[in-house]
């Protein structure tokens, strides 16, 4: 390797700490994007001109093809989707970066697995590029909703664990015989395709992002593993820096969550049994209509609006900005709550209000808005649930019990925006919904949404 | 026990560089507010592209006449670059919104 191309992947490596770090601020996140995008391109050019081999020009062409068609595809994809597909969509990619690290590991094991060390690496590297791939392939179609079933067969983290040894056992195996045979290898890349899908296929649509962000770890990972194959600092320190943030952010998310990472891998929620019968012991259900939810805006000096995934989901998030600017006008002092898990992944809620331009001094979080729910005059939820249920405070028996909510119970009055009376991801129903000062808002988010607008101008 | 000793004789740089930099990633996560969870997943995710490097070193060693390797390679690069530029571009795009209005 050359000296100057040695110095080019420092500083990528630089970069991708910087860029990495400033990520992390508001403030700086975009410069950070881009820093690390420029360190990433500078890598990728030096590795293609500043190598001492010598290349026929036919595989520079093809490199240049390959580069050019996923540049082109990558690009479009991620100018076209919209915000709100934004969890699916880290999948994909995510899926392409094992896929990549997968094949990779095909090619090298043909030709480099002399030694010990290297087929391990190379092993290793099949078998979580192809977890991650075909894993993440799984929770793209779940969270798009291609692929519905929640797989529920007995025993099912046993067969799943043991399929997993086995393939451990292969792999094994292979290194430690150093035997180059196809069949294996094709044995082991199915082994690690079948581990992903099964991996992922039962977990639950609340827990994809938690699987998306332990995924998006792994591949780190496997790019991490592959550095060491081809003792690239860049692909090392770049994949293990993702590899790390990752399982943090994964923490932080069952925290969040008040989920442990092993109940989100090894177990659904349960079903509850003893909560079931309680449901007729809650109380009635006020509904109300748009014009009086007006009505109850209009003179309210504090409002605090909560979104949830349902807005998201019916496209909303401009008319809530309609609306919120208009109580605004009209005097109305108007807050935005968001919970650390609303809308399909951490954050996500912050990028979907900020696509149409809610401003981002509006937008609270949860630990700041809680004690400003007692002089609040009116809280609308939209499209909200388990983050608002006060089972999380006070049933010990619930599956959300312990897990930080918005305290809206709090507030004076409480106008839920809902499709139905359906219970929310968690299966689990809701008393904030049979509360006395809860009335009801039934509908789409945003035919409701635009209906109290229309309300409100009229007045 | 001697394998495990030559082994991290042989590779005492890479073990140095493999703790470190688990170090410096989680510490850079650490207190990241919540708002800001969505784009760092989806720019690490792009970070996680830097495989790329790997799929472009299979090439360039890759013999002409290779047809099974010259073609893995070329869809390692494809999907290494639609890895990296898809999410550093999305990450971009979702941070655009994250405007200050005035």
């Amino acid at each position: 390797m050359s000296v100057l191309l040695s110095i080019v992947y420092l500083i990528a490596t630089v970069t991708f700490v910087v860029g990495l770090n400033k990520l992390g601020h508001p403030e700086t996140a975009k410069n950070g994007n881009l820093i690390a995008a420029g360190g990433m391109g500078l890598a990728i050019v030096g590795t293609i001109f500043l190598h001492d081999l010598q290349v026929p020009t036919i595989i520079y062409v093809l490199i240049g093809l390959a580069i050019l068609v996923g540049s082109i595809l990558g690009y479009i994809i991620a100018i076209k989707v919209e915000m709100t597909k934004m969890p699916e969509l880290v999948s994909l990619f995510n899926g392409f970066g094992g896929a990549s690290a997968m094949l990779i590991g095909l090619v090298e094991f043909s030709k480099n697995a002399d030694n010990t060390m290297q087929a391990t690496t190379i092993v290793s590297g099949i078998i979580i590029g192809a977890i991650t791939f075909s894993g993440s392939l799984i929770a793209w179609g779940k969270l798009n909703g291609s692929l519905k079933s929640v797989v529920k067969i007995p025993q099912y983290n046993s067969i799943n664990n043991l399929f997993f040894l086995g393939v451990i056992v292969l792999a094994v195996y292979m290194i430690a015989t150093g035997v180059h045979n196809p069949f294996l290898l094709y044995g082991l890349l199915a082994g690690g395709l079948i581990y992903g899908i099964l991996f992922v296929l039962p977990i639950g649509g609340a827990d994809m992002p938690v699987v998306i962000s332990l995924l998006n770890s792994l591949t780190g990972i496997a790019a991490a593993i592959t550095g060491v194959l081809y003792n690239n600092m860049v692909m090392l320190v770049g994949g293990i820096l993702v590899g790390s943030a990752g399982i943090i952010l994964t923490i932080v998310m069952c925290k969040a969550m008040n989920r442990t990472l092993a109940s989100v891998i090894f177990g659904s929620f349960t079903v509850n049994n003893a909560a079931e019968g309680v449901n007729k012991a809650l109380g009635t259900i006020k509904s109300t209509t748009a014009s009086d939810t007006a009505i109850m805006m209009n003179y309210a000096s504090n409002v605090i609006i909560v979104p949830g995934y349902g807005l998201a989901v019916a496209q909303a998030q401009h008319v809530i900005h309609e609306l919120e600017q208009l109580l605004v006008k009209k005097g109305v002092n108007v807050k935005y709550a968001i919970h650390p898990v609303a809308g399909r992944m951490p954050g996500h809620m912050n990028v979907l209000l900020a696509e149409s331009n809610v401003d981002y001094d509006l937008l609270i979080e949860m630990e700041d808005i809680n004690p400003q729910f007692n002089n609040a005059d009116v809280v609308l939820v939209v499209g909200a649930n388990d983050v608002v249920n006060p089972a999380a405070h006070n049933d010990p028996s619930s599956p959300i019990y312990g897990m930080p909510i918005l305290d809206v119970e709090n507030a004076k009055h409480i106008v839920v925006n809902k499709r139905s009376m359906n219970a929310g991801y968690a299966g689990i129903e809701n008393e904030l919904f049979y509360n006395s000062k809860t009335s009801m808002l039934f509908g789409d988010a945003k035919a409701a949404l635009t209906a109290l607008v229309s309300e409100l101008k009229n007045m | 026990m001697d394998l495990l000793i030559t082994f991290i004789e042989n590779n005492i740089n890479i073990i140095y560089i493999l703790i470190l930099s688990t170090f410096v990633g989680i510490e850079v996560i650490k207190s990241i507010p919540a708002v800001l969870h969505t784009p760092l997943m989806s720019g690490a995710n792009a970070l996680s592209g830097v495989v790329i490097v790997g799929a472009i070193l299979v090439m360039l060693h890759a013999n002409p006449e290779d047809y099974l390797a010259l073609t893995l390679g070329f869809l390692a690069v494809v999907l290494g670059i639609l890895n990296v530029v898809g999410g550093f571009a999305v990450t971009h795009r979702m941070l655009q919104m994250f405007k200050k209005k005035k």
